[in-house]
Order: C-alpha cells, then structure tokens, then sequence
C-alpha cells in the first residue's frame, strides 16, 4: 500500500532555537526544516530570528540573512531571485511557491515556516533531489521533432498556432506543481506528474512539430497519464499562475479525439 | 522522506526508470468511458428517482406491476449497467491509487471485476424477473 506516514528516520525532532539578533528592533520567526545526510540524526525545525530591518521583504532575502548573519550552514538553492530561474522552490507556509517572490509579510500568523518541496527525496536541509523530475521531463522529448527537410530559414509559424502555446512555454519546471500533486506523491514513479505532462501538452500543441501522433503514444497509459484526477494542487501552486491541470486536460481532449 | 530512504533499486538511468516498460496504449478507453457513464447516470437520476418514489410502500406484485412497464425496466437496466461500469472503472483507479503491491493490485482488480459483473447481473436478473412477472 502506499505509506501515508513519514519513514523513521524523517521524521521531526526538536530543533535549536537561535538566539535573536542583536540590536534589533524588529524580528520575523523563521521556521526552518534541517536535515543532514552526514550526522545521521533525524530531520528538525531550526528557529532563527531574520532582522527584517536589515534584509530584503522576501523569503528568499530572509533565508540568505539566516545564511549570511547566524547560520552559514543552512543549504538551500537559488540562483536568479526574481521567479525565472525555478531553483529557490520550496515549501513556505503550506504553500509550494517561490521563496524569491514569496513576500514573508503575505505569511500571515506568526512564524514563516519553509519546508523542501514535500514528497521528494532531501539532499540536504531544503534541497530536494529532483533527478527523477527532471528524467520525465527528459520521457517527453521536449525538442522539435520533424522529418520534413529543414528550412533554409526558421520553421514558420502563425500567430495564432504560436498563441497556442501562451500558459505553456512559461513554465520555468521548479517542480512546485508536481510536488503538491497528491497522485505524483503516490505514483511518482509512474506517474509523470503536472510539470512534465505540461511540458508535453507544449509540443504537441506546437503546429511546427511533425511528432504529435509520437508523442501521444508516449503518453497514452493509465499512470503516466491518467493519474490525474483534476485535483487541482498544481493550478494552485504554480507561482507562474500556470493550469499544468488545464493542459493534462487538453492532452485527454487529443486522446479522445484521435480515438472518437 | 530523506534521501537515505531512496531504495537501492537497481543502476538503471533515471530515464531508463522513468521509461521501464514503456507506455501501455491503453487508459483514454476508461476515461471515455467513465465520462459516459456518469453523463448517463446523471441523465437518468431524475427518471430513478422517480420510480424509486412509485416504488416506495408498494408489495412485491404492485412492483411487478409498475416494473412490466418496458420504458421502466429499461431506465433501470441502463442505470444498473451505467453505475456498475462506472462503479467498476472508479474502484479500479482508487486500486491502482494506493495498491502497490504488484500481486496484491491484480488480485484487488481481478475481484474489482468479479464483483462489479456480479452486482450488475444480480441487479439485471431481479429488474427481469419482476419485469417479467415471473
């Protein structure tokens, strides 16, 4: 069956509280998931004390405060810190999103609490290991597939076969989505989950592409594909205001379609 | 879960895990069909519900009597043999859900079939008897 507790060894004890900032007038609680593969010791909950006089309004600026001022060992990834990059998601408040466009005022009672992105392997502290994510975006061969000779110039396209793809290509695959899905919990291993499948309503959508037929033979299966049960965690989560449901719907349209 | 709880499954790829077996093909046809189930049964609640209510503090030959109606018998055969598939095809996704164990998830869809054929016969061979008025 599928295991709805946390093994052992992952689940939550204690956790140090850092003592408050000195100096400063105005603090924000800081809750944060630790975990260190080399000391052999369960996950915990550090709780740090972020100036919010002397740092940026983001939780992103709050955890590199943390990392700069009190705990230079805290890991987290980051990268761009203006939500196009994808590295800095992670769980804030219940919430998958971004911690560089998460503000830590719109968290409203008490602490900020930041968790790894749920339901994934930790690597360390709130790095999550994302190899089998990115290897289902690799399943759906996401490049123009075509056999028609290429054009001396670029593969044309209309304005409206090119709008089609608008809510699409936007996803920057931060895996907020497919790590809020319930059935990608249960079934991450089967199931491609809503990023991917995305990823894969993108090119066949495309009207350059000559491998549509291809690609939804890839997809017809009763768990890379049909796993989804509209739930909706994706639509929510996705800090690009993207449907992944929307398009995993889309995706059942075409299949449908080429059957009826 | 933490990382030391990965399984050593096997050396394979992470794209050779994710591709395994490859796709089945198969899936769009329950889809399909569960919609049309449930359109059906949705059409057909109102005209149910209806003969339920007929039915309602009636003896066996008063609903022999309103069951030899033809279009009677067939709402409620076409209802039986909608909620059954429909039923049928739901309790296998909730199996494939949460069943993980391989023999443990053939043998829940083997009996997921076994019993959803026996309730919608079970239900068929009761609507035509009385139907019938045998």
């Amino acid at each position: 069956m599928v295991e709805f507790a946390l093994p052992k060894n992952s689940k939550i004890t204690g956790g140090k509280t850092w003592p408050k900032p000195a100096g400063a007038t105005e603090v924000r609680e800081f809750k944060v998931y630790r975990w260190n593969p080399d000391d052999g010791k369960n996950p915990s909950v550090d709780t740090y004390y972020v100036d919010t006089n002397d740092c940026g309004p983001m939780v992103l600026d709050g955890l590199i405060w943390i990392k700069n001022h009190i705990d230079p060992s805290l890991t987290f990834r980051r990268s761009c810190r203006e939500g196009v990059c994808g590295s800095c998601a992670m769980n804030i408040d219940g919430q998958n999103t971004l911690a560089c466009t998460r503000s830590m005022h719109d968290v409203k009672d008490g602490a900020v609490k930041v968790n790894p992105l749920p339901h994934q392997p930790v690597v360390k502290d709130l790095v999550p290991d994302l190899t089998n994510f990115y290897a289902q975006y690799a399943s759906v061969e996401p490049w123009l597939k075509t056999t028609s000779p290429t054009p001396q110039k670029e593969w044309r396209q209309t304005h409206e076969d090119r709008e089609k793809l608008d809510g699409l290509y936007e996803c920057i695959l931060c895996a907020c989505c497919s790590t809020s899905c319930p059935s990608y919990w249960w079934n991450s291993e089967r199931y491609l989950g809503p990023a991917a499948l995305l990823q894969a309503n993108r090119w066949v959508s495309d009207s350059r592409d000559e491998a549509t037929g291809e690609r939804l033979d890839n997809l017809e299966d009763p768990f890379r594909l049909y796993r989804c049960h509209t739930i909706m965690n994706c639509a929510k989560a996705c800090p690009k205001g993207l449907n992944p449901a929307e398009a995993i719907a889309e995706l059942k349209l075409k299949m449908v379609e080429r059957q009826i | 879960m933490s990382a030391t709880d990965t399984p050593k499954r096997s050396m394979r790829t992470p794209l050779g895990r994710v591709r395994n077996l490859g796709a089945a093909h198969s899936g769009t046809s329950d889809f399909w069909r569960q919609r049309i189930t449930g359109v059906a049964m949705t059409l057909l609640m109102i005209p149910v519900l209806v003969i339920i209510m007929m039915l309602l503090g009636r003896n066996q030959v008063g609903a022999a009597q309103i069951l030899s109606s033809i279009p009677v018998a067939v709402i409620l055969l076409l209802f039986i043999f909608a909620s059954a598939w429909h039923m049928k095809i739901g309790m296998q996704v909730v199996i494939e859900d949460y069943v993980h164990n391989e023999k443990l998830k053939l043998v829940s869809i083997m009996l997921n079939n076994f019993f959803s054929v026996a309730v919608a016969l079970a239900s068929t061979y009761a609507i035509l008897k009385l139907s019938s008025g045998v």
